[in-house]
């Protein structure tokens, strides 16, 4: 069985409708970019697989012994309230929650890994600060460091790329796909199509109301959502 | 001001003085806690909500002449509570107006039934203390002390045990219960210890005055500090040092408590934002 699997799923808000019949499944190892058009449902289709939002019909599910708790997650958009007192470093730790079970602290091998992320990212200079007061790519890096906290088995990110320096963005798609190559399921939303070709393993693809698409990607990269979506960008296999 | 230290050794001669300080600062240890967590959420009116449940409630229980009003308070507030966190949360019910209706309607219906149902000549006496606290924190019975201790130490235990889960669901619920954190019932948590804490501090400010008492200590820290813990910290600190002033100085002037500790917490507010001013200047310099 896969590790994740929706079966035939509408996206919808209070009766208006983003997206239907979308089915397809994630196996351990793999690394799916999904791609669209702005609107077109992506991040909604996210929620629905980690359970944040239900579905207007349809089901996902988990499989392969996957919990919860072994999910790392990089949100689209975090609605932090303005004065909110957190610290980087508390920011990134607290990725390492899921781990704890009903332990009330971090161990010190967490606090160690939440360290080693945030150098990976250079945050380390970072890590008293406050983290309402950070840049909007440091912001970022700061949850891509808490995603990896938190990352066992899967990890899904919503537009990773957003906000970051082109260097800090090569960087991310290297730490991805490596983290991919040590076994780690990666789901990655990004209009980098580019990036999409060179590290990814399928696509999936939604827009106009339903599934464009959804294989591996070099069936993808021959399709014509493929060739459409790729082909002004000059994309090669 | 010997006169006023002998003043202090002479009032603490007298239990009612003592179990006054013990429970004053319990209270207002508990009730910082949750202050963050609270102002940040912007929960703050649920807390001013639920005092205004607990007022009617003590008022139902005492016109049902209850032994232990708590027993009857305590489980009412705690359901509120849960309903007012939820309807928060829901879109659709606007939050603000759930928290509205219940907050006034109760306090209309606890006054109805005071005025209906109390034996005493001095109705506007009653709830005036139950409103404000006016002097019943000096009136605590060592049943009233105990039950207080015990509620403090589970308020303490509760935050102790959950503090970093408190933190990731307060700070960002979408990844806390994406990532397997179950956020729902830490809020429920949350709304169970804010319920004990209203409670709790009726007995010392009274039902109107209970936000203030979470609320000022969590903002004052903030204009300062930067982190959870630190603010958290500071809040604590700041809190039970304002009730401690305050109880002595309404001892000492024969003011009411509630209101004094409110207000030494507002001059404590003011210190803090005069503090950030001051360092915001230094650091631009
Ligand atoms: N909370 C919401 N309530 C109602 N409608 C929503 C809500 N969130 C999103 N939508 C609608 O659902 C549709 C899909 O939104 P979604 O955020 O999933 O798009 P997306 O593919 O992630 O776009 P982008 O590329 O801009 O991130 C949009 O038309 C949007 O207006
Ligand atoms: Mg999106």
């Amino acid at each position: 069985m896969a590790q994740l699997t929706c079966m035939d799923i509408s996206l919808g808000y209070e009766g208006h409708k983003v997206a239907s019949g979308i089915s397809f499944s994630v196996n351990e190892g793999d690394y799916l970019c999904i791609v669209g058009d702005n609107g077109s449902g992506k991040t909604t289709l996210m929620k629905v697989m980690l359970g944040l939002t239900a579905p207007a019909s349809g089901q996902v599910l988990l499989g392969d012994g996957l919990t919860d708790s072994e999910i790392g997650y990089l949100p689209q958009q975090t609605e932090v309230q303005k004065d909110f007192p957190a610290s980087v470093r508390e920011v990134v730790r607290s990725g390492c929650l899921n781990r704890c079970g009903l332990r009330p602290y971090y161990s010190k091998a967490e606090k160690r890994m939440a360290d080693e992320n945030m150098e990976r990212l250079g945050l380390a200079p970072l890590a008293k600060r406050c983290y309402r007061e950070l840049s909007g790519g440091q912001q970022q890096r700061a949850l891509l460091a808490r995603a990896l906290c938190a990352t066992r088995k899967i990890i899904l990110l919503d537009e990773p790329a957003a906000g970051l320096d082109p260097k800090v963005v090569l960087e991310m798609y290297a730490l991805v796909g490596a983290l991919n190559e040590s076994g780690i399921t990666v789901v990655m939303i990004s209009h980098d199509i580019a990036a999409a070709a060179k590290y990814a393993t399928h696509i999936l693809h939604i827009g106009n109301g339903s599934l464009l698409f959804f294989g591996t990607k070099a069936s993808y990269l021959e399709s014509k959502a493929g060739s459409i979506y790729a082909g002004h960008e000059g994309v090669q296999a | 001001m010997i006169e006023i230290i002998d003043k202090l050794v002479l009032y603490f001669q007298y239990p009612f003085v003592r179990y006054a300080v013990i429970v004053g600062v319990l209270i207002s240890l508990c009730s910082s806690l949750l202050g963050v967590t609270l102002v940040l959420k912007r929960y703050s009116f649920i807390g001013h909500g639920l005092s205004h449940v607990a007022f009617g409630t003590m008022a139902v229980a005492t016109a049902m002449k209850l032994t232990s009003r708590l027993l009857l308070v305590l489980p009412v507030t705690a359901i509120c509570a849960v309903l007012l966190l939820r309807s928060g949360q829901n879109a659709k019910v606007k939050g603000d107006a759930a928290i509205a209706m219940v907050s006034v309607g109760a306090l209309a219906i606890g006054y109805l039934i005071m005025n209906l149902y109390a034996k005493s000549s001095n109705i506007s006496a009653d709830v005036c203390s139950t409103l404000f606290g006016s002097t019943s924190i000096l009136t605590l019975t060592k049943t009233e002390v105990w039950a207080c201790i015990v509620m403090s130490i589970i308020v303490i235990a509760v935050f102790l045990l959950f503090y970093n889960k408190i933190f990731s669901v307060t700070f960002d619920e979408d990844f806390a219960a994406a990532t397997g954190t179950r956020a729902k019932l830490y809020n429920l948590i949350f709304a169970l210890v804010l319920a004990v804490i209203v409670v709790l501090a009726m007995n010392l400010v009274g039902a109107l005055l209970i936000s203030a008492l979470v609320v000022f200590p969590a903002i004052s820290a903030m204009r300062v500090y930067k982190s959870f813990k630190s603010v958290t910290i500071c809040s604590v600190i700041v809190s039970v040092a304002c009730a401690s002033l305050g109880i002595l100085l309404s001892i000492l002037a024969g003011t009411p408590v509630g209101s004094t500790i409110v207000a030494v917490d507002i001059a404590g507010f003011l210190v803090f934002y005069a503090i950030n001013v001051i360092m915001t200047r230094g650091s631009v310099k």
